[in-house]
């Protein structure tokens, strides 16, 4: 909406390239107020997929047969994705069982989120906006971090910076990069993968949006119009690339939550 | 519905990396509802009729492997009873091959004694017919000579004695005459 009001706001003629605060909608509740103010669509969204997440695997699961209905073959496939693929193949045959819950969750949280950036009106990727993205990487950071001191005491933090088997020597310059590394950049890079490509996939729907409408609307030249069709064809191009990368990032966020936590039940392992 | 100043402060350009508090608030939130549903409900769920399923899957194989071993099983059976049963024609065949045998060998015996008894009756017979042909021979024989030789001669040869003896002396030799012809 926004997208669309900003060419007409400082009609000069020519094109305003949308910027990041139009992914920054007003707030709905209270409705319209300025964007952070109050409940916004996107807080909206993030709800609407507990919901819906909720709903539909309970459905799925309320009257479960050994031999699986088309609804709960489809909901077991996610599961033994999270279960099988993701928590068995990482984290072992001996660890990964009370993961799973948490590794599933992860995993349907954020591929629905992505993929309501794909859905008409919806369109808005809510791990586009970097607060969500904090917040689930901040989770997963903290789990690791105390499954970590849990399962080896304070000896944990020596554990995860000290790396064994290397020159004394070294130490004081490695010790402070795996500080950084592990503690700094890992839950930095953890948030920023996901909101970062998020963003720049919403970003190519609003430009080609704004692009298209302002090429067909604001030109009065038939050819320079026709560009605008040319815009819309390459964006159902840049669509299907998308939803792969949507589907992909909720697969990475959860294969790195599982190597993660591996990493703090293994600390003592290298 | 969009005022100057929305778009005024949206054009300002917001840093993409600040957090709208907010936000982290309701996906923390939201995500740690979903994880409790998850834990409480879905998963086990998922586990349970998972285990489920291995166990019909598990106990499928043990009663296909029961009832192969019992096929297995009765199939050796068989095939014992079917080895006896050729043993047992075998047997049979070869005791009945003997035993034919043996009747054939009593047969042949019995059929031997036979015509030797037979043979050695049929001797007897002819033996007692020839001496009884030779007596009656002798009897009628000497009668007949001696009424022939009487009917030539006259009365003379009615002594019994002398005629008797002469009848004996001529058979004699004719009898010598005859078995010097068979073995000549």
């Amino acid at each position: 909406m926004t997208a669309f009001a900003l060419p007409m706001a400082s009609n000069d003629g020519g094109f305003i390239p949308p910027t990041i605060s139009d992914t920054h909608l007003p707030d709905i509740l209270p409705w319209m107020a300025e964007y952070g103010t109050g409940l916004g669509k996107q807080m909206v969204m993030i709800i609407l997929s507990v919901v819906l997440i909720t709903w539909f695997f309970m459905a799925a699961i309320r009257n479960p047969k050994l031999v699986p209905g088309k609804v709960q073959f489809f909901a077991e496939g996610f599961y033994s994705f999270a279960r099988n693929t993701v928590g068995r193949d990482i984290m072992g045959e001996k660890n990964f069982r009370p993961w799973v819950p948490l590794l599933f969750s992860v995993f349907l949280f954020v591929l629905l989120n992505n993929l309501f950036g794909a859905v008409p009106f919806l369109q808005l990727p809510s791990f586009s906006h970097a607060g969500s993205a904090y917040a689930i990487a901040l989770i997963i950071y903290f789990t690791w971090i105390a499954v970590g001191v849990q399962k080896h005491g304070i000896r944990f933090f020596k554990l995860a910076v000290v790396p064994s088997g290397v020159p004394g020597w070294i130490l004081p310059l490695l010790v402070p990069l795996e500080i950084i590394s592990n503690f700094i950049v890992r839950p930095l890079t953890h948030s920023l993968r996901l909101m970062a490509t998020m963003l720049a996939g919403h970003m190519i729907v609003v430009l080609a949006a704004s692009g298209a409408r302002f090429l067909m609307t604001e030109q009065d030249n038939l050819l320079l119009q026709g560009t605008g069709v040319a815009v819309i064809i390459g964006f159902v191009a840049m669509y299907g690339l998308e939803l792969l990368i949507m589907v992909l990032q909720a697969f990475v966020f959860t294969l790195l939550t599982a190597i993660y936590i591996q990493g703090s039940l293994e600390a003592d392992a290298h | 519905m969009i005022t100057a100043e929305v778009i005024l402060a949206a054009s300002e350009g917001a840093n993409p990396l600040l957090p709208n508090p907010w936000e982290i608030l309701v996906t923390a939130v939201a995500f740690a509802v979903l994880l409790f549903v998850v834990k409480k409900f879905i998963a086990p769920t998922f586990e349970k009729s998972y285990t489920d399923r291995v166990e019909a899957i598990e106990g499928g194989i043990e009663k296909a492997e029961e009832a192969q071993a019992e096929a297995n099983a009765l199939l050796e059976q068989y095939k014992a009873q079917l080895l006896d049963a050729r043993t047992e024609a075998n047997s049979i065949r070869e005791s009945a091959r003997a035993e034919g045998a043996q009747i054939l060998a009593d047969l042949k015996e019995k059929a031997a004694e036979e015509s030797a008894r037979i043979t050695a009756q049929a001797q007897v017979q002819i033996e007692s017919e020839r001496v009884a042909a030779v007596n009656s021979l002798r009897n009628e024989v000497g009668t007949l000579a001696t009424q022939l030789a009487g009917k030539i001669v006259g009365e003379a040869l009615n002594d019994d004695a002398r005629s008797n003896r002469v009848v004996e002396r001529f058979l004699t030799d004719l009898e010598n005459q005859a078995n010097a012809g068979v073995s000549k």
